[in-house]
Formats: C-alpha cells, sequence, structure tokens
C-alpha cells in the first residue's frame, strides 16, 4: 500500500523493513481477530441482511423488522435498557463517593479499599447461594423487614427483582469504578487545589468545579465500562432464576440463548449488528458529551 | 473548628465502615457457612431450600443467617473432596479452560502490544482502533461470530470454541499496549546502538520491564473467565465439560450443605490471586483507566 509520509523523517526503505517487524510481531493476535471476531461478524451482516441461508434472496431491513415486533426482543430490549438506565449512572455516582471517602484522612483506609474491591474477585457461582437466602419469600430480607412490620416481597419474582438486581450489579462493579476514581483524583494538579485552599473555596466548589472537571475522561471511561458490564447482569439473573426469569428479568442474553436454541439465523444476526451499532453509538454520543463538558486534561 | 472536623472524619468512617460491611458479608457468610454440618444449615435455611435430603431433621421457623457456626464441621468438604467426584471434576473442567486462556492471552497479547509499541504509523492507529471497538463489544454481540466459526470449524461443543476466542480477546493487547509506553525509549535505544535485533530487545527489554504488567493482566483476564457463565451455555452445551461457574446453580437443594462447601473452594483460587496481587491489580485496573490509545 502506497502511504504518504512527511520528507526526511525517515528512510524510504527503513520505512519498510520497521512495518515488516511490526507485522511479524503483530500476526498471531491479527489473524485470530481476524477470523474468530472480524470475518464472522461480516458474515452476520449479511445473514442479517437476506432471507435464509439456503436462498441467500436479499431483504434488507425486513429481518430488522421482523426482530423489532417480535415481543420476546422488546420484552428485554426494555428490561435491559431500564436495568442499564438504572444501574449505570448509579455506579458511577456510587463508587465516586467511595473513591472520594477513601480519599478523606480516615483510618484504615487500605483496608477499606481492599474491602470495597473483594465482591469483584468472588466469583457470581460462589455467592448465588447467599443471595437465595437473602432474596428468598422466606428469606432473611423479608424477616429483617417484618421487625419494622412490612409485608413479605417476593423479591426475585416481582417488579421489584430489578432493583434486586441492581444491588448486585452495584455489590460486585463498585470496586472496580472506585480504583478507577481515585487514580483519576490523584492525577488532579496539586498545585490548582492550593490555589483554591488559598482563595478560601468551599469544599463542595472545589468538587464540582475543579474536581469533577478533570475527573470527566474518567467519569467517560467509567460509564463506558459500567454499561458493558450491565450487560453481564444475565449471569447474577441466570443463576438466580434460571432461563425464564419473572417478566422483568428476562434480558437481552436471555432472549440470545432461546433464540440460539432454535437456531434462528436471521433473528440472532439482526440482533447481534442491532446491538452493535446501537453500542457504537451510545459510546460515540458519550464521547461527544464528553468532548463538550469535560476539560481535556490528556492533551 | 477542629471539633468539627473531627466530627465529619467520623461519620465518613461510619459511612465507609457501613459500606465495608456490605461488601464483605456475602462473602464471609459463604465461607463460613461451609463449615456448618447439614443438619445445622437444613435448620438455618430450611424455609428457603425445601426438600432437604434429611427431611426428618429440624427446621427452624423463620431463616437464620448466621455468621459463626454452632459447631465447626468438616463434614461438608470430606463429601466435596472424597465422596462426590462430580464437583472436582467440573473444577477441574474450569482450570483446563481458564489456564489455557490466559496464558495465550497473554502470550498473544504480549507480541501484540510490542508491534503497536514500537511501529507508529496510520496503519497502526487504524487497527488499534479497531482492537479497542471489539473490546467495547457486549457478549451478546460477539458470541454469535463465535458461534458461526466454532460451527465452520467443527470445533462447536468442544473447549477449543471458548479457548480459541478467548485467546484472541483484545482486552490485554490495549493494556499492555499502554504499560508498555512507559518504557523509556533510551533504554530501546541502548540495546539497539549494541546491536540487539527487534526479538532480543522484545525478551531481554521490553519483557523483563513489563513484568508486573503482566501479572496484574493475567489476574484481570483469570478472575474474568473464571467466571465466565454465557460462553459455555452456548458454546458449549455439554455439561459433563461445563466449569463450575455454570454447574453450581444447578446443584438441587438435597445438596444446600455441599454447594456451600463447593461455593468456597471455587473462591480459592481467585481468593489467593487477590490476597497475593492485591497491588498489582489495582494497578492494571488503573492503567486501564482511559478509552484513548
Amino acid at each position: 500500500m502506497h502511504r504518504k509520509r512527511k520528507p526526511g523523517l525517515l528512510a524510504p526503505g527503513k520505512m519498510d523493513k520497521d512495518r515488516l517487524i511490526a507485522l511479524a510481531f503483530l500476526w498471531p493476535s491479527l489473524v485470530g481477530v481476524l477470523m474468530f471476531f472480524v470475518l464472522p461478524f461480516g458474515v452476520v451482516c449479511y445473514y442479517a441482511l437476506i432471507d435464509n441461508p439456503v436462498q441467500h434472496n436479499f431483504v434488507f431491513l425486513a429481518n430488522f423488522g421482523k426482530l423489532l415486533s417480535n415481543s420476546a426482543f422488546q420484552t428485554a430490549a426494555k428490561n435491559t435498557a431500564t436495568f442499564s438506565g438504572a444501574a449505570v449512572p448509579l455506579a458511577v455516582a456510587l463508587s465516586l463517593l467511595l473513591a472520594v471517602l477513601l480519599e478523606c484522612r480516615i483510618p484504615l483506609k487500605s483496608q477499606f479499599r481492599t474491602f470495597f474491591l473483594s465482591p469483584m474477585m468472588v466469583p457470581v457461582a460462589s455467592v448465588v447461594l447467599i443471595w437465595q437466602v437473602i432474596f428468598h419469600y422466606n428469606g432473611a430480607l423479608n424477616d429483617f423487614l417484618l421487625v419494622f412490620g412490612a409485608d413479605k416481597i417476593d423479591w426475585l419474582k416481582s417488579d421489584y427483582s430489578q432493583l434486586v438486581v441492581i444491588v448486585l450489579f452495584l455489590w460486585k462493579n463498585l470496586g472496580y469504578n472506585m480504583i478507577l476514581f481515585m487514580a483519576g483524583l490523584s492525577n488532579i494538579p496539586r498545585d490548582l487545589l492550593e490555589v483554591a485552599d488559598i482563595e478560601c473555596a468551599k469544599p463542595w466548589f472545589k468538587f464540582f468545579h475543579i474536581k469533577l472537571r478533570f475527573l470527566s475522561p474518567t467519569i467517560l471511561f467509567v460509564t463506558i465500562l459500567s454499561l458493558i458490564n450491565s450487560f453481564k447482569v444475565f449471569r447474577e439473573v441466570y443463576l438466580l432464576t434460571g432461563d425464564y426469569p419473572y417478566e422483568t428479568l428476562y434480558m437481552l442474553q436471555h432472549f440470545m440463548n432461546n433464540t440460539f436454541r432454535s437456531l434462528d439465523y436471521q433473528k440472532l444476526s439482526a440482533a447481534a449488528l442491532l446491538m452493535a451499532v446501537v453500542m457504537v453509538l451510545i459510546i460515540g454520543l458519550l464521547f461527544i458529551i464528553e468532548g463538550r463538558f469535560g476539560k481535556d486534561v490528556e492533551g | 473548628m477542629k471539633k468539627k472536623r473531627y466530627f465529619s472524619r467520623t461519620v465518613m468512617f461510619l459511612l465507609a465502615a457501613y459500606f465495608a460491611l456490605m461488601f464483605l458479608m456475602p462473602t464471609v457468610l459463604t465461607i463460613t457457612n461451609s463449615f456448618m454440618s447439614q443438619s445445622e444449615l437444613a435448620a438455618n435455611y430450611g424455609q428457603v431450600f425445601s426438600n432437604f435430603s434429611g427431611a426428618k431433621t429440624y427446621i427452624a421457623e423463620r431463616v437464620n443467617l448466621k455468621f459463626i457456626p454452632d459447631m465447626v464441621s468438616f463434614s461438608q468438604y470430606f463429601t466435596v473432596l472424597f465422596k462426590s467426584p462430580d464437583y472436582l471434576l467440573k473444577f477441574w473442567n474450569s482450570v483446563i479452560l481458564v489456564v489455557p486462556i490466559v496464558l495465550g492471552q497473554v502470550a498473544v497479547a504480549a507480541l501484540a502490544a510490542y508491534s503497536f509499541f514500537r511501529y507508529q504509523g496510520r496503519m497502526r492507529q487504524f487497527i488499534f482502533f479497531f482492537y479497542v471497538v471489539l473490546m467495547l463489544m457486549p457478549y451478546q454481540v460477539m458470541l454469535v461470530p463465535n458461534y458461526l466459526v466454532a460451527d465452520w470449524v467443527g470445533i462447536l461443543d468442544s473447549r477449543w470454541a471458548i479457548i480459541f476466542p478467548g485467546m484472541f480477546a483484545p482486552f490485554s493487547v490495549f493494556l499492555l499496549t499502554k504499560f508498555m509506553r512507559r518504557i523509556p525509549p533510551a533504554l530501546i535505544e541502548a540495546a539497539k546502538l549494541d546491536g540487539a535485533g527487534e526479538w532480543r530487545i522484545f525478551t531481554r527489554v521490553c519483557l523483563p520491564q513489563c513484568r508486573s504488567a503482566l501479572y496484574s493482566i493475567a489476574i484481570l483476564v483469570f478472575i474474568d473467565y473464571w467466571n465466565m457463565v454465557e460462553q459455555p451455555l452456548i458454546l458449549l452445551p455439554d455439561a459433563s465439560r461445563q466449569p463450575l461457574s455454570v454447574y453450581l446453580s444447578s446443584i438441587n437443594a438435597g445438596e444446600v450443605g455441599v454447594a456451600f462447601a463447593v461455593a468456597t473452594i471455587y473462591m480459592i483460587p481467585t481468593l489467593l490471586l487477590f490476597l497475593h496481587g492485591e497491588e498489582y491489580l489495582v494497578e492494571g485496573i488503573t492503567h486501564s483507566g482511559s478509552v484513548k490509545g
């Protein structure tokens, strides 16, 4: 491939040798990525546009229309969207709170960090038993609430179930996000905060006008990360309630699993492509928002 | 003024302590409950898990969350380790899925990251951006392509259907590239002047410099895959080869006592990694902290 290059930077022959060396190191990864992700994803795009794998007639958007009118898909998409819409902002706000807590001078700081981080290393399958004991109809939480005279709630089989899953999601993910925020907080230039101190700025002013603006790249990253992780909450739901959970817990991954069972390639491909497009749009939008409001400290 | 500050620090501490309690409770309960005997568990949790095998046992009126067993008993562990080989088999399934993925992903990523580190050009920017986009895709999107390839190559329903996509996952490449950027260029230049070839620079200069990075990435990848549920369900439907992370949920109520012990055993590898490498883990997370490559 012919490329323009700035004259005088590197001799032409050397450039090509560099590129060969780079390729020599990159090829194992590149071949694997192409073979297991990129090429099959191309086929997914193709499958999403044809009527069936035998006749290969192009139907363009018909598969998407069918998918969007599928009631199972509608439920799954709606549930996933409400869950992510509630869980992601909560995850960002609460992990920032934890990071700020640990920034203050309190005793046992490093122990607290360890404790907050510990849920991330616990496999979901290992704590599912305890979640069951707590959230079961006859479980510990209802028992506790009974003391205050509250009625029994079937946490996993009622409209409260999304709430339970949000709690489980936060439990597992706050620690990881907190570490990211702690790193972001420690990168804020000290002298700026000292100037603010000299000027007798109020703590909330310091937080909202200085820290938060410098944290905006971190907030962006934590938001994206939490969004991706929010799709993984299927693990908790599946291990707690199985293939067919209460209606508000029926996530997109359940829909995919059940569609895999019937091997409807068109539906699967259309769903995967649609999700990829939506993800790219959301992430692009987040980048634009951050670019407009954030202070670019990375240069 | 001083009194006020002291007060706010106490509030902060109490808040942190409250969170710490919430974060630790489920894990600690699982571990301590694994030391309870079957009858004690039946008494405590009979209301939740009906159909305990020994139905004659006493069941308390209400659920009883207990941190400390009445009597420490190793009987559950004895059952798991010596009487029911099924669990150990599933544990072994997890090991032979996750260990190749971790080693493979780190090895492949080290090579690729070195390439991204050494070579700067428009093509490099494009490919790296592509890796980042791939990294940001949720499982729901990537499982369909993975399934198609596995079907064509004929590895569907074998361990390779999970191991291969795991080995080439772009996460480690992204993270390692960011780590390598901290290697002082003078070090590379010096090695070059001494006549070292690229492979020699890679193995003798670059890899030793990233030793802690490699460790922290290995921990992150291990934790992620030790916890996998989605991939085995779709790519490896054969129940006898599924990892313990999936199988644990299908343990029926009659074996609840054993389940706590199995759950604890399943935690041990990640727990040990965490306790031993927390600093590395934190450093690894810290460096994942920006999408900009």
